[in-house]
């Protein structure tokens, strides 16, 4: 798909817009297939708001990336898509998040069921301490999967699909702490997308990485894509600009500039962003 | 959003490379523009040593090109620029380049000029270039103010002036033509002052060319092959879009 043909445009949905600039950026959203929506979300940490009105259409099938300083909001906003701040005490949030048009905030949304189609992961790469295999197949398991066929042929896809099959395939019921860090890590991708979700939520995937499983991380990133809608929390800038194909830059709860990666990085609009991404201060 | 009003980096030594880059374009636009106005003094006053400087020195324009090349080259390694400091190390890496064709294209006039010794050609022939090619030379130095200011609003100024250098080139070409239809002899000395003209016509485009990277600097705005008036609309209606 290119990067052209979908996607909120350079005007991006940025909280707090005039009118003029919600119209065009709901516009342009209706042009192309939107997976996830954000609108009006606000999300309070007790009494402090850590997200502000919050706007944004995330395209289908493409690799949406967060940044931001820490604590601008950005893992809170992506745990807002499969509903992970509701484990956190205290965590009030109004305003809606449409998955395929539907409110995953809807009392009638079954949680387990939205996770399913709404995979994440994390910073550090937790996998069970189990088999490789076991991890993979675990989530099937849970889905009432018992076939041992259907589980090898799953598991397999999987690997594959998160470029650690060639790997493993030897040793895929070796404990899976044996693997390194960036091996876990592909295992763990492998794990969330063996269940075959729509999205896939990456909480800086490749920050505890060395910098050739980080590459590796990037390429699978890259392939992923063509299956998943990605979106992706990171603070490497770099790392942003190289694999995703639109850009929010969030700070202190707002969504300051979200529009075309390639835009962000050359031309930012605002001068917030310009002043993040070149290291300025603020 | 132009860099120039950005406050520091939280890198103070990136700060400086930028600003050690920039300062060395302008020290690199003042020694071109200097070999220039050398050439035309020859131009005007038959000062062969004028020329004979520039056909020599050249190398130092060529040796400023390689070493801030290599100074940008440096910074993308190591600072992986983004935003308006990519723009300028790329404006800068383009700028220097049409800096160094500059020198180059004096340096041929002067080597041309040279072989006019104990001739006449030069009172005959190349004084009508002479308010040409001042006419060029302001225009490089307003380039280089327009980089050195960050002011796009100038670079479109200058700009523009390259049709006027076209005009005032197809002037002169058809008082050389003239010459050469009247007199078979005067041939091969026309044909000389013809590239020389050629060679000022096109330190013109070169200007225009800074001017473009300094529009792209400021604005982020890739002007080359678009006509200027329309880009200078669509800045117009994003400035108001913006307000």
């Amino acid at each position: 798909m290119s990067r052209t043909a979908a996607g909120p445009g350079a005007e991006g949905a940025v909280s707090g817009m005039s009118l003029h600039t919600l119209r065009e950026t709901t516009a342009s959203a209706q042009a192309s297939a939107t997976c996830l929506e954000v609108a009006k979300l606000n999300l309070y940490y007790g009494d402090k708001r850590a997200l502000n009105d919050i706007n944004m259409t995330i395209p289908s099938k493409m690799v949406t990336a967060f940044i931001g300083p820490s604590g601008c909001g950005k893992s809170t906003l992506l745990r807002c898509f499969n509903r992970m701040n509701d484990l956190i005490d205290d965590v009030h949030i109004d305003g809606e998040v449409r998955l395929d048009g539907q409110n995953i905030y809807d009392r009638a949304v079954n949680v387990a069921q939205l996770r399913r189609r709404v995979g994440m992961v994390f910073q550090k790469p937790n996998p069970f301490p189990k088999s490789i295999y076991e991890n993979v197949a675990y989530g099937l398991r849970i889905q009432g999967v018992k076939s041992r066929r259907v589980l090898d042929k799953a598991v397999e896809r999987a690997l594959r699909g998160a470029a650690l099959w060639d790997e493993v395939k030897d040793r895929v019921h070796d404990n899976a702490l044996g693997l390194s860090g960036g091996q876990q890590q592909r295992l763990v991708i492998a794990r969330a997308i063996a269940i075959e979700p729509e999205v896939l939520l990456l909480d800086e995937p490749a920050s505890a990485l060395d910098p050739i499983s980080t590459l590796k991380i990037e390429e699978l990133i890259y392939e992923l894509k063509r299956d998943y809608t990605i979106v992706i929390v990171t603070h490497n800038m770099q790392q942003a600009a190289r694999v995703s194909d639109y850009t929010a830059f969030m700070y202190m709860g707002d969504l300051i500039e979200f529009g075309e990666t390639r835009t962000l990085f050359t031309t930012p609009r605002r001068k917030q962003t310009e002043d993040y991404i070149t290291g300025r201060y603020g | 959003m132009a860099a120039s009003n950005l406050p520091h980096h939280i890198s103070q030594q990136f700060d400086k490379e930028l600003e050690d880059i920039r300062s060395k374009v302008l020290a690199m636009g003042g020694l071109v523009e200097d070999h220039l106005h050398r050439v035309l003094e020859c131009f005007a006053k038959g000062n062969f040593e004028a020329a004979e400087y520039v056909a020599v020195n050249d190398y130092k324009v060529n040796a400023l090109e390689v070493e801030i090349d290599s100074d940008c080259t440096e910074i993308l390694l190591c600072r992986q620029p983004a935003a308006g400091d990519l723009r300028l190390v790329l404006a800068v890496s383009k700028t220097i380049t049409d800096l160094e064709r500059i020198g180059d294209e004096a340096e041929k006039i002067a080597r041309l000029v040279l072989n006019l010794r104990n001739t006449t050609a030069l009172t005959t022939y190349y004084v009508g270039m002479l308010a040409m090619g001042h006419h060029v030379r302001r225009m490089l130095r307003a380039s280089l103010d327009a980089f050195a200011r960050m002011d796009s609003e100038a670079a479109f100024r200058v700009a523009h002036e390259d049709r006027e250098i076209d005009a005032e080139t197809d002037v002169i070409m058809r008082h050389l033509i003239t010459y050469m239809m009247e007199d078979a002899r005067s041939i091969t000395p026309v044909l000389d002052a013809v590239l020389s003209l050629r060679a000022l016509e096109r330190i013109g485009d070169h200007a225009r060319n800074i001017c473009e990277n300094v529009i792209y600097l400021v604005e982020g705005k890739d002007v080359r092959h678009v006509a200027l008036e329309q880009v200078e609309q669509e800045l117009e209606l994003r400035r108001r879009g913006d307000d």
